[in-house]
């Protein structure tokens, strides 16, 4: 299953390192990834693949978030199907 | 980012969920209880909750799931079933509270929001089972917690049972006198949809399959901040920013439905692309109104405002969806609505005018405080009122009034959740009596002479 992670943030050292450790030590695969800085706001999108990753998607959803609070991110994760369905015809 | 998406879509996306209230309202299940039918209404009773608790088991389980994955609320799950006056019609009893009671524990059980179908259509007479339906619905609803009631009393094709308004108006006393809550989950229609997946109006028509999806999404919000985007820009421009808006909010329920139907394996029947407005704040349709440049809601514009609003929801969503039903367009619930209560508490928003929005909108008089001491009559006038406009302009009118029992105009009456609460309206004081006495029906009108 393919899925869109999103991380919100205010802009500090260390984000991507920390969110991308996450994934890694759960056996997601990063597929593409994009970030940008909107105003002192920093934006992360990853396309990832959760084949191999063994946790069920509501706990996986669970712990981005809470390892997420952990550093005052709001890490969001959800099907990518959603994003597809509402901008493309 | 990946060819198929980009990242300020994806942003824009998340925002309208987390910032702008952007939800699924309802995921309905229509489940068809022809077959529970029995001569003993105790059995009747077992059967019809035999059959929820298997058929609609795995409703809320699976729509949790999908929430989960994709990240988007599902606000209710609800069941409607067929209305009740057909199943229990071969029951040798007449307490039909009965029933009732039976639907909420099954409703209970499968753990939905609520359960819509203590129904009887009766827009050009009433069966010895509807008559007794409608005389259990005070009862029905007052022992029950989810259980929702709608009365269809007229059509464009059959014309307005004026007998059925005029029992309609002592059921909606007598509901009130029992307890004010009852009133909110009882609402009585002209050309009811068989489809609907919004409450207190949900039943599973005849001509609907064994068993159906059906989705509701909302998202005024997200209609309003768009909206903001466009100040001082000509109605073209508010009208195609709506579209747009309507078919994002749209394509989300329909990839909703179309889960929820696979994973139940029930077929999918409608997505039904209302706005629908909770007490929250941003979450409006009044605010909706108010951005196109209305200081208030209520006030002369706003009728005009809400027939573009209503008609480019409609086109933005149809291309959205594979089967657009239910009620579709703009829904203006008064005590639902943060934008509706205030402009109703500073007397901006009349019942006059609230009558003539509902000529465009999606449905009629909805979450209305009344005074607790209106008569009988006076609510049957109101309902007659309201089933004309619908009869004559083809569109589905629907009346849900909350008289408020020891409270009079100015005083505020709180439903609690997604109810809210509104500030008791004036009402004319002139009596309907005679009219409302005469009974019988008034014609259809001429155009629903078609073939």
């Amino acid at each position: 299953m393919k899925a869109i992670v999103s991380v919100f943030a205010k802009d500090a050292r260390g984000i991507t390192a920390y969110v991308t450790s996450l994934l890694a030590e759960r056996d997601i695969n990063i597929l593409d990834i994009s970030q940008t800085l909107m105003q002192e706001y920093f934006a992360m999108i990853m396309l990832v693949d959760l084949e191999a990753c063994p946790l069920p998607f509501h706990e996986l959803a669970k712990e981005l978030q809470d390892k997420g609070a952990e550093r005052a991110l709001d890490i969001h994760i959800q099907r990518s199907d959603i994003f597809e369905a509402m901008h493309r015809i | 980012m990946s060819y198929l998406m980009n990242s300020s879509e994806i942003i824009q996306t998340i925002r309208m969920i987390d910032q702008q209230h952007l939800d699924v309202r309802t995921v309905t299940m229509g489940v068809n209880l022809l077959d529970c039918a029995d001569g003993d209404i105790v059995r009747c009773g077992e059967k019809i909750y035999e059959k929820l608790c298997r058929v609609a088991e795995h409703l809320v389980p699976v729509c949790t799931e999908i929430e989960q994955e994709y990240g988007i609320p599902i606000v209710n799950k609800r069941l409607s079933v067929t209305p009740i006056s057909l199943v229990a019609a071969s029951c040798a009893s007449d307490d039909y509270a009965l029933l009732a009671k039976a639907m909420d524990r099954a409703a209970k059980a499968v753990g939905v929001d609520f359960i819509g179908g203590f129904s009887a259509l009766c827009q050009k007479g009433m069966t010895v089972s509807d008559l007794r339906l409608i005389r259990a619905i005070p009862q029905a609803l007052t022992e029950t917690d989810l259980v929702c009631s709608s009365v269809n009393v007229g059509s464009t094709k059959a014309g307005i049972n004026m007998d059925a308004v005029q029992q309609m108006g002592l059921t909606i006393r007598k509901t009130a006198e029992l307890g004010s809550m009852g009133c909110a989950k009882l609402v009585v229609f002209c050309n009811a949809v068989e489809d609907n997946p919004f409450m207190a109006g949900a039943f599973h028509g005849v001509g609907e399959p064994e068993c159906v999806i059906n989705v509701g999404v909302s998202g005024p919000g997200v209609v309003a901040h768009a909206l903001k985007e466009c100040r001082g820009e000509k109605f073209d421009t508010v009208a195609e920013t709506v579209k747009r808006t309507a078919f994002k909010i749209t394509r989300m329920g329909q990839l909703v439905a179309q889960e929820a139907s696979h994973r139940l394996n029930v077929p999918f029947g409608v997505v039904d692309l209302s706005l629908a407005p909770t007490p929250a704040v941003g979450d409006s349709v009044a605010e909706i109104l108010e951005l196109m440049g209305l200081e208030r809601c209520g006030t002369h514009g706003t009728t005009a405002a809400l027939a573009l609003l209503n008609d480019a929801v409609k086109k933005g969503g149809v291309m959205a969806s594979g089967h657009v039903g239910g009620l579709s367009g703009a829904f203006i619930p008064v005590s639902e609505d943060a934008g509706m209560i205030r402009a109703a508490e500073e007397g901006v928003l009349t019942i006059d005018k609230l009558e003539a929005m509902t000529c465009v909108c999606s449905v009629g008089l909805d979450m209305i405080a009344v005074p607790g001491d209106t008569s009988a009559d006076t609510l049957s006038a109101i309902i007659a009122d309201e089933a004309a406009i619908g009869m004559i302009n083809n569109k589905t009118t629907a009346v849900r009034l909350i008289p408020a029992a020891g409270k009079s105009v100015g005083d505020r009456v709180d439903f609690g959740g997604l109810l809210g609460s509104a500030p008791v309206m004036p009402l004319h004081s002139g009596s309907a009596a005679e009219f409302v006495a005469r009974g019988g029906r008034i014609p259809a009108p001429l155009h629903s002479l078609r073939n």
